[in-house]
């Protein structure tokens, strides 16, 4: 199904692809409609030429989504499966306690990316980053895995506040310079050879998507970021009955 | 060993006479106060960690145990209470941030009890709710302001969505960590036979009670836990939570420790990890976010669930349920300050926020100012006690409330505050699988549900005393209400007169 969305409002265009029997479609002319795809099950595909509004595929429930152009807010926001892949840049909060599936973004991305992001039992979530991201990238971060690959990046891709609150999951950022202001309960170490392997998966994804090429990006220097302790907060407080 | 400065709270007087040393009380304290000495053959008590919570007094067969206030008192001060010392000394031991349980327990003004309610005397005559049909059936979302006719001058009507409650009361927000499982079940199967609605919390909606989804409110807090489309498909309504009463401004921290098997389940998140509800929805710093989020969760159930907006009472609450009655949302719920929690740091719990009477009457009154009132139903909790909280409540304006820690008394909370120890020997506010069985829902929901029938029968009473015969006419009218011992200022913002004007 293709279907202009030019001049079209939010509701009538997110309803026209909810109670459609069909599985795959084009949108185009998308210029700013809100919460594309939300909540959208497994076997539905859509493709998107223009720029979507906030909360794309939020509650994303196993639907594909792409975007040709870029995405804004809270994109994937509380997303619990399926693949959002943008050719493009992507903005604040991406991938927002997102649960599961996988979020592959070209260029850059906004603040606070991939807060609260967690993952359960065989659920787990991808966020791959080509370019570089704003402050408080993992924040919160409970589980899953977030890939920052710098591409074309002076210094170091990811802001200030990296991790804050992190007490599950793992980041990597391909980078030459630790990021900057790294808070407590975060641990950063140089990827080893095997810790970068465990990547190439996402990697090879990425370069499938935008192109690249996945053995010259593994073969630079990665910072690895993982929780110093499960319980970052364990020992804040005094009982006082 | 350093010494420990702390004054046990509680003194366990046990009767020698009526104590047949059967060992109840060792057996039911979690706080393992009691223990049997074989060498002087007696029961003793080591009382530093009783929190008077009253079951070995109630199970005991010979009523021989009564927990009184320690009689040893440091030196009497007006200005540094006993309390005030101990909270001194435990963090000097321990550097910590102050965690208690339950509501606010300072002793703050309840304006519920500085208000008194009419009553019909020769005019308009009283209607005995016995005899005539009485109504306290309530409808909670967005009401229409307009009727619309298709060409057959027909009126055609636009469907919001809404909830329908046979009595104005619903249970508030306790997540299935905070409190058992047992508990959650007790307030689902309450609220099904009462016909209105339980909410599950932060932390998700165990399989086990998806059956009961016609009568739930499935919430939305920062940290998400246990959302997805199942979950949000599977309630009648969905709240967001942007606040609570006890603890605004404030997230939630439900330690790794007591995530067990079940909560893991339930909050999809790793057994053991912390669970971390931040303080803001990092998503939201506006009304416009907020209205996103709303809208989000509109789409993502077809627009058919109303989506409540639950924050905390503060100082400028007024202006924020403005806001919020402009956010697409059905519902505002709003929490006073003396509401109830599993923990909370102890000076954001008695210090932070304003009290629900307050906040209520001024959110109610803006919203009129503005013509919106009618966007939007406002449900108020924090300490709604009784059926007369409830009946001055909704002349204020309120549509309907939310109890928690009255429903939970009904369960056999002894309001002990240690919830936050998650050793509630009465089985509600723990994970522990002893303590849990000591709940029987198939009892307790009974209890909860003639709790309920209770208060709506009082609550038939007295607006039959008043001659009004429908919750709908009660609604904001606060001629109905008179203040008493209140100053001008207070009344004024209470919308009142004073008793005898
Ligand atoms: S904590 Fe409760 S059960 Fe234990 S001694 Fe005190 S009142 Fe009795
Ligand atoms: S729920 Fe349990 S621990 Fe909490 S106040 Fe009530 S009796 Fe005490």
């Amino acid at each position: 199904m293709i279907i202009d969305a030019k001049n079209m409002q939010y509701a009538e265009l997110n309803k026209m692809v909810r109670d459609s029997e069909e599985d795959k479609f084009t949108l185009d002319n998308v210029l700013g409609q809100r919460y594309i795809g939300a909540g959208l099950p497994e076997g539905k595909e859509i493709l998107i030429n223009g720029t979507p509004g906030n909360a794309l595929g939020a509650y994303l429930n196993g639907a594909k989504i792409s975007v040709h152009g870029n995405a804004q807010d809270a994109t994937g926001d509380t997303m619990n499966d399926g693949a959002i892949i943008i050719h493009g840049n992507s903005g604040d909060t991406t991938g927002y306690a997102m649960r599961s599936g996988e979020i592959y973004v070209q260029g850059n991305a906004g603040y606070r990316v991939g807060i609260h992001m967690k993952s359960y039992q065989d659920l787990f979530p991808t966020i791959v980053i080509g370019g570089k991201v704003g402050d408080f990238l993992g924040e919160y971060q409970a589980g899953g895995i977030i890939v920052v690959l710098g591409i074309g990046v002076e210094g170091c891709p990811v802001g200030h506040f990296c991790g804050t609150g992190m007490h599950g999951g793992e980041m990597f950022i391909r980078s030459d310079v630790m990021p900057k202001g790294l808070p407590v309960q975060v641990c950063c170490t140089v990827a080893t050879q095997e810790e970068k392997e465990s990547i190439r998966h996402y990697v090879e994804r990425f370069v499938k998507h935008f192109g690249n090429n996945a053995d010259e990006l593994l073969s630079s220097n990665f910072f690895k970021l993982t929780p110093n302790s499960a319980s970052p907060y364990k020992q804040l407080y005094v009982n006082n009955l | 060993m350093a010494i420990n400065y702390l004054n046990p709270l509680f003194e366990v007087v046990r009767n020698p006479d009526r104590c047949i040393k059967c060992r109840v009380c060792e057996r039911q304290c979690a706080n393992e106060v009691h223990h049997y000495d074989p060498d002087l053959d007696r029961m003793v008590a080591d009382e530093t960690s009783c929190v008077d919570c009253q079951r070995c007094v109630t199970l005991c067969p010979t009523r021989a145990l009564k927990i009184r206030p320690n009689e040893n008192q440091f030196r009497e001060n007006g200005n540094w209470s006993q309390q005030i010392m101990d909270e001194v000394y435990k963090q000097a031991g321990s550097g910590g941030v102050l965690l208690s349980a339950m509501g606010n327990p300072r002793e703050y003004p309840v304006y519920w009890d500085k208000i008194l309610l009419n009553a019909s005397q020769v005019t308009n005559p009283p209607i005995d709710p016995l005899r005539e049909p009485m109504e306290t059936k309530t409808f909670l979302g967005k009401k229409d302001q307009s009727i619309h006719y298709d060409e057959n001058g027909k009126a055609v009507y636009e469907k919001n969505p809404y909830l329908e409650l046979d009595v104005p009361i619903m249970f508030s927000a306790m997540s299935f960590g905070s409190i058992s499982k047992n508990a959650h079940e007790t307030l689902a199967r309450a609220a099904q036979e009462l016909g209105t609605y339980y909410n599950t919390g932060e932390g998700g909606l165990h399989k086990d009670f998806y059956k009961y989804g016609a009568n739930t409110i499935c919430q939305v807090a920062s940290g998400r836990f246990g959302v997805f489309k199942e979950y949000l498909d599977t309630g009648a309504a969905i709240e967001i939570k942007m606040g609570q009463g006890a603890k605004p401004g404030i997230g939630g921290h439900l330690p790794g420790m007591k995530i067990n098997e079940e909560i893991s389940k339930t909050r999809m998140i790793p057994k053991g990890t912390d669970a971390i509800s931040p303080a803001p929805h990092h998503d939201i710093y506006s009304i416009e976010d907020l209205r996103q989020l709303v809208l989000s969760l509109k789409e993502a159930t077809n627009w058919e669930k109303p989506v409540i907006v639950k924050i905390a009472a503060v100082h400028n609450v007024a202006a924020i349920a403005s806001g919020i009655a402009r956010s697409g949302a059905d519902i505002i719920a709003i929490d006073g300050y003396r509401g109830g929690t599993g923990a909370a740091p102890t000076r954001i719990r008695d210090n932070v926020g304003i009290p629900i009477e307050l906040a209520l009457a001024s959110v109610d009154q803006r919203l009129r100012d503005e013509g919106i009132r009618n966007n939007i139903s406002v449900v108020v909790g924090g300490s709604v006690r009784c059926s007369a909280d409830v009946v001055k409540a909704v002349a204020l304006g309120a549509d309907a409330v939310y109890i928690a820690t009255a429903a939970l008394l009904a369960m056999g909370c002894h309001l002990c505050r240690s919830c936050n120890t998650g050793k509630c020997n009465w089985g509600i506010a723990t994970q522990r699988a002893d303590l849990v069985k000591r709940l029987n829902p198939d009892i307790a929901y009974k209890r909860l549900v003639n709790l309920v029938h209770a208060w709506d029968h009082e609550i038939k009473e007295m607006m039959g005393g008043m001659g009004i015969n429908s919750i709908e006419s009660l609604r904001g009218n606060r001629l109905m209400l008179r203040g008493i011992g209140l100053t001008q200022k207070e009344l004024d913002i209470l919308g009142i007169m004073h008793a005898g004007e």
